[in-house]
């Protein structure tokens, strides 16, 4: 097998295991662990990750597609992700989607051309008293690698975009 | 009416340092803990208390916490689980994450309590993937309470062992259900069990066990500090204590507001968030999520609390309001729910894989004006058919905000019906 956890990786992993009686239970952890290391949720990281944990090939595959938060295919470097449930779609979260739309030319779920953004309309992100909110998975951000923006109007997240594509431009 | 000044997972949330062990610490945080080892009250005492508390459980339900947790058995050979709901998902509610960013003590100290009064020596917090602060602040929480000897063995010379994991989600709102949870924290997909047997019988890893929403469990060390009958006193009857309240939608000042059980709607919307955002005047409200149905503008002298809003035909459910003015359709509104539930199907039973869809699907079609074979009557009866014909509530869910909005706004539903757009909005 090609695949292997950098050192780092690799002590999460054990403390991670650490905490369940049995291995399968760290199921979900650990594929939230392979994806930040690999990027995605591969076939070849599912059997990585059953190998680790003995968890059959298609048990990993039935959680890994049961679950929103795996990325199955590459995602765009910043995954831009847009509420539009009641208290967001109450407060403008529909245009900044519709907007977003435009300014990136993608469709929801797609990614642009050059690979930086992938834009998704999700479900209530939990931030309803400062809707609308938006979620910015960033996997080379080592501190937040999920941030939240709240409190958002169709300049804010379009100059939101904005940042991000300079942040893209300056460390790649 | 109750006094409205008493604060406790709220009151000192001024203080930047509040999520940090020393910050917590210095508010006389983990007093509750200390009393409990250090002071000599049994976990039957503490039981006790938060039954005399009155505390119904705020994951929507409104389960009473103290009796739930009488329902494990008295004897067994397995270890005894607590798993705290921190799966917040229910759209229009924010509270959980609030608790979890700003206050993790007040959980963790929480669930230190829970696991005394219960014989439990393992607690896994199950975090929704997406709130990574909420995670980060839970898990450096009780890396300093264990580095303070509040978690692990012989917790403050009193014989007690107990450790606390945190668990992160995955993206999926059925997770919140608590067998789906129990599901998901095994390591599967998070697809619902039947009940019984209960988990408090046959729960995580089959071993018996509690699960409680965050908020429930905060509350708990100001229960075990200042008596279960002082916390039930500060609310109303049946109803004890304090609750995060939430207000979001189309008012001045959204936000949480901590305020007796019993309150008035009014007094929340008016009061705390300021009422309506501009001039255009309330058309309905929420309540608590959206698996609630809708009242209308001219209900909201109503008593927050369980049996009242349960008395008008809807939910007080996680106590976070979704309030929306006139102009708004209720149809689109209402889709936008339906696409929800469907989007969160798991798709076990038929009834609901089928029906969520079906709702939503003709619910859609109501919103650009089409016609309805059946009128209607149509959304009535797939409702009908979802109804308690599933394994978990997520059917009942889905269905019961739709018959609320047909009850409150049936008038408005129908002159879409081959209107060939909607009437509402321009
Ligand atoms: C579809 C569905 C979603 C739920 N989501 C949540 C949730 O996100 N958080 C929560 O605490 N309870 C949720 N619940 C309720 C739980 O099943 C359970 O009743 C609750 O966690 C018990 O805790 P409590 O008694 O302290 O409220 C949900 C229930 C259903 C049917
Ligand atoms: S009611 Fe729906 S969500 Fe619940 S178990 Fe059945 S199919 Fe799954």
């Amino acid at each position: 097998m090609s695949l292997a956890f950098s050192e780092n990786a690799q002590r999460r992993f054990d403390l991670i295991v650490g905490r369940y009686p049995n291995l399968q239970a760290a199921l979900l952890p650990v594929l939230h662990l392979a994806q930040a290391e690999f990027g995605h949720v591969s076939p070849e990281v599912m059997d990585f990750v059953g190998h680790l944990l003995g968890v059959p090939p298609i048990k990993v595959q039935q959680v890994a597609t049961f679950y929103t938060m795996y990325n199955l295919a590459p995602v765009g470097r910043f995954h831009v992700q847009v509420c539009t449930n009641i208290a967001c779609y109450l407060t403008g979260g529909k245009e900044i989607l519709c907007h977003l739309k435009q300014k990136l030319a993608v469709e929801n779920k797609g990614t642009t051309a050059d690979g930086v953004f992938t834009l998704e309309e999700v479900e209530c992100l939990a931030a309803c008293g400062t809707a609308p909110a938006i979620q910015v998975n960033d996997p080379h951000d080592p501190e937040w690698p999920i941030a939240y923006h709240e409190n958002q109007t169709v300049a804010s997240a379009d100059a939101l975009i904005e940042r991000l594509r300079a942040k893209a431009g300056s460390n790649g | 009416m109750k006094n409205l000044d008493v604060k406790i997972l709220t009151k000192h949330l001024d203080d930047p340092t509040l999520h940090t062990l020393s910050g917590y610490e210095s508010h006389g945080g983990y007093g509750g803990l200390r009393k409990a080892l250090k002071g000599g009250m049994t976990p039957e005492k503490v039981h006790e208390e938060v039954k005399a508390a009155n505390l119904r459980g705020r994951g929507g339900a409104g389960f009473p916490a103290g009796i739930k947790w009488g329902f494990l058995p008295k004897q067994t050979e397995k270890p005894v689980y607590l798993v705290v709901n921190a799966d917040e998902g229910e759209p229009g509610t924010f509270k959980d994450r609030l608790i979890m960013e700003r206050n993790p003590h007040s959980l963790i100290e929480g669930c230190l309590l829970a696991c005394w009064a219960i014989k439990s020596k393992t607690c896994y917090i199950y975090i929704r993937g997406e709130l990574f602060k909420s995670y980060k602040h839970v898990e450096q929480a009780i890396d300093e309470a264990r580095a303070k000897g509040y978690i692990g063995r012989n917790i403050l010379g009193s014989g007690f062992d107990c450790e606390i994991y945190p668990h992160p989600g995955a993206g999926a709102y059925i997770c919140g259900e608590e067998m789906a949870l129990i599901e998901s924290l095994e390591g599967k997909p998070g697809q619902p069990r039947n009940k019984p047997p209960f988990p408090a019988v046959v729960g995580l890893f089959g071993c018996p066990t509690i699960v409680n929403n965050v908020e429930t469990l905060a509350y708990v060390p100001w229960i075990v500090e200042n008596g279960g009958q002082a916390y039930a006193d500060l609310g109303c009857e049946r109803n004890g204590g304090l609750k995060l309240w939430g207000v979001s939608g189309h008012v001045k000042r959204p936000g949480l507001y901590e305020l007796p059980m019993g309150v008035p709607m009014r007094y929340l919307i008016e009061e705390c968030a300021g009422g309506m955002r501009g001039k255009v005047p309330m058309k309905g409200v929420i309540p608590g999520g959206s698996s609630c149905p809708p009242l209308l503008a001219s209900e909201i002298d109503i008593a927050l609390d369980f049996e009242s809003l349960k008395q008008a035909n809807s939910m007080l459910g996680t106590g976070c309001l979704t309030v929306f003015e006139e102009g708004v359709c209720t149809v689109r509104l209402a889709s936008r729910i339906a696409h929800f539930y469907e989007h969160e199907s798991c798709g076990q039973c038929t009834p609901c894989r089928e029906g969520t869809g079906w709702l939503h699907r003709n619910i859609k079609k109501l919103e650009h004006g089409e016609h309805l074979e059946g009128g209607l009557g149509l959304l009535e009866s797939i409702c009908n058919r979802i109804l308690g014909n599933t394994i978990c509530a997520l059917g009942d869910a889905a269905a019961m905000p739709i018959q609320g909005f047909l009850q409150r706004f049936g008038d408005e539903w129908a002159a879409h019906l081959g209107a060939g757009r909607c009437p509402v909005e321009a």
